[in-house]
């Protein structure tokens, strides 16, 4: 007990002093969230850019290889292909469901009966788990039971069925049709969140102004909502570009890889076909993507003067 | 708690091995004495294994697993998962060496990774000596420099399932032999309505099963011996010319088919024909009494093996599963001993016979199993094992022939071309060009 009592005031000290500095308690209480990007965000996307220059394999540590995948890849159709698809896959999307989304969060934010009860059902597709949605638009598009094809035909509309996962185009849209139906909760209700940020005294003195529907829309709306679209926009987009479950359930990237996302075709070549660097390197090129699809948001969808209403 | 990899205790009696050795009474005469194997102290173990496509296959195996279980002690939890993500379970087991200490992997996985698998050569010695032999082609997925990095489960066969009252009303008695005879059958198939169907997309047991049948039924091969990409060839180019013909017929749609496409459009009455396990057939059967649509059905299947091309003989892919341990597990006698007692007599022919001729034995004393005799729609499926070519065929199994079968070579290769997209000979140097990068040209 003496020896506790002893060294007691030295640590009271040490402690108070350190309890006192400022940035003593501001490293403090950052280390547990510097702690979990260090280790579940920097660590993997550090390993995933070094094993995207090594020849490593499945069960084998690779060595360093320079650039090797990446030539390997430059010349690689398939890669390229699947850079077109998520392209293609990310922009179709994206823009359909800001439109369909913004559409349903303007009517979500009108008075109608049973608003509450609407905007809850609207969540739904966003709520149920991908692999679930996915499986159900597997039997939509199915080449033999699919109920589209099947509702036509009872209605005499075609006289064949849809080939919607066989044919290249049909299946990019089939795919691209499906992860809209998905995405359009998250940017309709993150939209109707910004409407309702919006002071109602703009619009009536917009209206006293004589501003018609689509002057109020657009000189009053869009441009206080721009912030929330370029952090919804942002988000969709990161999604999109990197989905995996929505292709891996439907067609594995088929056919004759027309649907192969970045993302997919890094999963075949670097888990199942065991080639981790170059899975690796598949993903890793698709950073430069992420990153100017971030920076077109910021830089682009939040410019103040185009916010105020103003041009460039 | 020390113990070495391969700390075979060999005694000569006892308790333990009358037990994990069932079976051994009354042994053939070419039989050797069984290795025991004393599970660890406090030793669990966890398998994951692909989940069952027929019923009694996952029950038997089950049952067996508690007797082992009540004979040993040792608890054993079964895992399983869709088939297709066995591979990458497996694979990221292998790569951060945690996970589950036994897997039932396929084809050539188990090259991949051989140096993180524990060594069964012991094992597999014992058991092929003991039941008359391993066939060559599993085997060869199980054996890597002449040792056993694991030991073959079962082959899946896959066979033709068809219709038989639509293909006598198509104008055929019997089921044709040959591929050129198989094609006449399939269009006059199609004119009454009731096509053929292949998978031709990214289905992964049924798209590389159809893609490898009409490569080597034609004399086509993706490697040389010496693992020399040999794909372009007019061998190739005759495969692809005849698939191109036969794809006219089949129902539309099959470039987007995953392995469930065909067993469902055929269950419903759909198709005329199509290759699959015998669980196409099995879930007929089994569901004959609460749907009389499938009663009929039932009853009209038959099956056969895939038609003959020109190079004679029957050669086929088949689906091979593999029982390997992972050499991070701490309880390698335990998971030893788990094998042996799963592959002994009593155990193995009981997972056969109530696998209702899914899982073709990979061991020669095994085919006598009455499974095969009882259902004349089983007999296909008998021969799965010997029949069977290995993946990358004639070229060493590892992971540039796992790698070129995970990115669909063979497969893109055929659908580009049958559906216009390439010509046959665009098509085939595309997959050259594909596999010379697995197989660094």
């Amino acid at each position: 007990m003496a020896s506790v009592t002893t060294a007691a005031p030295p640590q009271s000290a040490t402690r108070s002093r350190l309890t006192e500095s400022k940035g003593f308690l501001s490293a403090w209480f950052m280390l547990p969230a510097a702690v979990l990007l260090l280790v579940f965000l920097t660590y993997p996307l550090g390993l995933g850019v070094w094993l995207g220059f090594t020849d490593t394999r499945v069960g084998r540590p690779g060595i360093f290889i320079g650039l090797e995948n990446y030539e390997y890849l430059w010349d690689d159709a398939i890669f390229w292909l699947s850079v077109f698809n998520t392209l293609l896959y990310t922009v179709s999307a994206s823009i359909l469901k800001f439109v369909l989304g913004l559409w349903l969060a303007l009517l979500l934010n009108e008075n109608l009966p049973l608003k509450s009860f609407f905007r809850a059902i609207v969540l739904l597709p966003w709520v149920v788990p991908t692999v679930l949605s996915a499986i159900a638009f597997w039997w939509i598009y199915d080449s033999q039971f699919s109920i589209i094809s099947w509702a036509l035909m009872e209605l005499g509309l075609i006289d064949h069925r849809i080939n919607f996962l066989g044919d290249p185009t049909n299946a990019r849209a089939s795919v691209i049709a499906a992860n809209v139906w998905r995405g359009i909760p998250f940017v309709a209700i993150t939209l109707l969140a910004g409407l309702q940020t919006i002071p109602q005294s703009l619009y009536e003195a917009a209206t006293l102004d004589g501003a018609s529907r689509w002057q109020l829309f657009r000189y009053v709306t869009l441009p206080l909502l721009t912030p929330i679209i370029a952090i919804t926009m942002t988000f969709s987009v990161l999604f999109t570009f990197t989905d995996f479950q929505l292709i891996y359930v439907l067609t594995r990237g088929g056919p004759v890889n027309a649907t192969h996302l970045m993302a997919t075709l890094s999963f075949q070549r670097g888990i199942s076909g065991g080639q981790l660097g170059e899975g690796a390197a598949i993903a890793v090129a698709m950073i430069p993507f992420l990153l100017a699809a971030i920076l077109f948001s910021y830089f682009g969808l939040q410019r103040r003067k185009w916010q105020q209403g103003g041009g460039d | 708690m020390q113990f070495t990899r391969r700390d075979v205790i060999r005694t000569g009696a006892g308790a333990a091995a009358g037990i994990l050795g069932g079976g051994l009474l009354g042994r053939p005469a070419f039989a050797q004495e069984a290795p025991t194997y004393t599970p660890e102290p406090g030793a669990t173990l966890r398998l994951l294994r692909w989940s069952p496509f027929v019923q009694g296959d996952e029950d038997s195996w089950l049952a067996n697993t508690k007797k082992f279980t009540d004979a040993t002690g040792v608890q054993v939890r079964v895992d399983k998962e869709s088939w297709e993500d066995i591979r990458p379970k497996a694979a990221v087991a292998a790569n951060v060496g945690s996970g589950p200490d036994l897997m039932l992997v396929w084809f050539d996985d188990a090259h991949q990774y051989p140096d993180k698998l524990l060594d069964v050569t012991d094992l597999g010695d014992y058991l092929g000596n003991k039941y008359g032999g391993w066939y060559d082609g599993p085997k060869g997925y199980a054996t890597r420099e002449g040792k056993f990095i694991g030991l073959p489960v079962a082959c899946i066969g896959n066979a033709i399932v068809y219709r038989d009252s639509w293909v006598k009303e198509a104008g055929f008695s019997e089921f044709p032999k040959d591929t050129a005879g198989f094609l006449e059958l399939c269009k006059a198939l199609q004119k009454i309505g009731h096509p053929a169907g292949f998978t031709h997309g990214h289905g992964v047991g049924d798209g590389n099963n159809y893609a490898h049948w009409l490569l080597w039924s034609h004399g086509g091969r993706m490697v040389d011996e010496g693992g020399k990409v040999v794909i372009n060839s007019p061998e190739t180019a005759k495969s692809i010319e005849y698939a191109m013909e036969l794809y006219k017929t089949f129902i539309p749609g099959t470039e987007s088919w995953l392995d469930v496409n065909n067993n469902r459009a055929f269950l419903a009455g759909e198709l005329g024909v199509i290759a699959n396990g015998i669980s196409a057939y099995r879930t007929a059967q089994i569901n004959k009494d609460n749907d009389p649509k499938l009663a009929e059905i039932a009853k009209d299947i038959r099956t056969t093996n895939l038609p003959i091309g020109p190079v004679g003989q029957s050669v086929e892919l088949h689906q091979t599963t593999v029982a390997v341990v992972f050499n991070y597990t701490p309880y390698p006698n335990a998971a030893k001993a788990y094998l042996q007692f799963m592959f002994e007599q009593e155990q193995m022919a009981n997972w056969i016979e109530k696998s209702l001729g899914y899982c073709c034995q990979t061991l020669k004393g095994f085919a006598d199993n009455p499974v095969w005799t009882s259902d004349p729609n089983a007999a296909a499926y008998s021969r799965a094992s010997e029949t069977l070519r290995p993946n990358g065929f004639a070229g060493p199994l590892g992971y540039a022939s796992a790698a070129t079968m995970a990115d669909y070579v063979l497969v893109d290769m055929y659908a580009k071309a049958v559906t216009g997209q390439a010509t046959p000979q665009e098509a085939m140097e595309e997959a050259e060009k594909r596999a010379n990068r697995y197989y660094r040209v």
